[in-house]
């Protein structure tokens, strides 16, 4: 285990004019952690996601990222093209819809072996059977490789996605409500999916979710936003089992129970 | 002998702030400490605190006041104010917990639950399997429901994979609630001896234990949490 982290946030915030997105979040990120961010719609927590993975630039704060060759990188100071190559291959983002991670009307096969060929692999037949070992890892039978990722149940979809983005053994992986809008059946093998390839291989990810449940499943560590503002953080089951914070509580206390 | 947790002055509330903000006391001056190889008790009514004062040794309930030290790898540290990344890195090598229920992950089996926590310290998965079949057939689990999840099995079948899992490791400080509530008395009988080799090996553990016979074969002594009681130090 490395004693630095992965990405240090610094006092980030994002304004849209005067409305506040996410304000003064200010976290570390260690490898092989899972940080859930809870919050209902409108907390600033996909706000925060966003920032932090580049897809939107925050309006002061700084985040840096320890790259590869363990040198931190200060994120909004690198190149646009830079960035997308992080993203490419250090990184990945499962969206709540999976449309909008896949490309629909090109093969599985294809939106798996995509990421591969962006970061420089050429021979098709490894790309292929990478591809085909990647669908089996999440459950999906090889003689779907062909298929579009139109022809496929919204659980597969997102299975599909994951691997579209874990394909390129990246460090860090973004997920915005990745069980959002899934049958609870559906969500319980997702989980299980995604609890399993975290742990085996050891990905640090940032997760967003409002589903409790789905943090405490996935997560060690657990940020609470409300009104753009980190409210509570630490430990998953402390957060859940001792909340301190009034809001904290009050989402505690709406969990229904089964 | 040596003294790896100690706990002193630490004290709890819960502020409802859903209830106007009324603070419920728990405990407050919980001082004591637990030596390598023996087993104490948290002894006292329900609602004085035992899970509470364990919640905390365990990181899963804030601390209001106090310290709790633990020996951790070559150093000290005090748990009460530790970073979570401490505590879990605490939880991984230094303190095990067996809790009251268990908490099943969907489609996960009974045995890789149980050799979970050996795999996360860096075992190989089929040694932390072996050790899971043989400390779930000590309990008396049926072995085909090793494969299963857990999430359908009785109360007492759950309890025994959570034994399980709490006792595989090799975690110098074991913290137990109530490990043997739902269990008939030949696994409590299991239980009993699998403490038993726990403190023979130099483990210092803390327990609550309702049930009488097993509390008198195990304890060491008995921690009365009523002298912790919060109101007494408020009134």
């Amino acid at each position: 285990m490395t004693d630095e982290p992965l990405l240090r946030v610094s006092a980030l915030s994002k304004f849209y004019g005067s409305r506040v997105g996410c304000e003064n979040v200010t976290f570390d990120l260690w490898p092989g952690e899972v940080l859930a961010v809870v919050g209902e719609s409108g907390s600033g927590k996909t706000t925060l996601l966003n920032c932090l993975s580049t897809r939107l630039l925050p309006s002061s704060g700084t985040a840096s990222y320890r790259m590869r060759d363990s040198q931190f990188r200060e994120l909004y100071r690198m190149s646009e093209a830079e960035r997308r190559f992080l993203m490419r291959t250090d990184w990945g983002f499962v969206h709540q819809n999976p449309a909008d991670g896949l490309r629909m009307t090109v093969s599985a096969g294809a939106n798996v072996g995509e990421r591969l060929m962006a970061v420089g692999d050429r021979h098709y037949g490894k790309i292929r059977a990478t591809a085909v070992d990647w669908l089996s890892r999440v459950e999906i039978d090889e003689d779907r490789i062909d298929d579009e990722p139109r022809a496929f149940s919204g659980g597969m979809r997102q299975r599909l996605q994951i691997a579209r983005n874990l394909v390129t053994g990246p460090r860090l992986v973004f997920m915005d409500e990745p069980t959002g809008g899934l049958d609870v059946s559906v969500q319980a093998r997702l989980l299980d999916l995604l609890r399993g390839l975290v742990t085996d291989l050891g990905l640090a990810a940032i997760v967003v979710t409002h589903d409790l449940a789905v943090a405490r499943l996935l997560s060690q560590r657990m940020m609470v936003m409300k009104d753009g503002r980190v409210v509570e953080s630490g430990l998953t089951d402390r957060v859940l089992d001792d909340p301190r914070a009034p809001y904290t509580q009050l989402l505690v206390s709406s969990i229904l129970q089964v | 002998m040596a003294t790896p947790l100690v706990v002193s002055d630490v004290a709890k509330s819960f502020t409802m702030h859903l209830r106007d903000g009324i603070k419920l006391p728990v405990v407050a001056g919980v001082s004591f400490s637990i030596r390598s190889g023996e087993c104490a008790v948290l002894g006292g009514p329900s609602g004085a605190g035992k899970s509470s004062i364990l919640k905390m040794l365990y990181g899963n309930y804030a601390v209001d006041e106090g310290q709790i030290i633990v020996q951790h790898e070559d150093g000290l540290i005090d748990l009460a104010t530790a970073s979570p990344r401490t505590v879990l890195a605490v939880r991984r090598l230094t303190i095990g917990y067996v809790s009251q229920f268990l908490r099943t992950v969907p489609r996960v089996s009974a045995l890789d639950v149980v050799a979970e926590p050996l795999v996360e310290r860096g075992a190989d998965r089929e040694v932390a399997r072996n050790k899971a079949r043989a400390l779930l057939a000590q309990l008396n689990l049926p072995e085909k429901l090793w494969a299963l999840p857990p999430a359908t099995f009785s109360g007492g079948e759950q309890q025994r994979v959570n034994i399980a899992r709490g006792f595989i490791t090799e975690h110098p400080i074991l913290l137990l609630d109530e490990p043997t509530a739902s269990l008939d008395a030949r696994n409590r009988d299991v239980v009993i001896a699998l403490i038993a080799a726990k403190k023979a090996a130099g483990v210092a553990l803390l327990g609550i234990f309702h049930d009488r016979d097993v509390r008198e074969a195990v304890a060491d002594r008995v921690i009365d949490v009523t002298a912790f009681a919060a109101g007494k130090i408020a009134a």
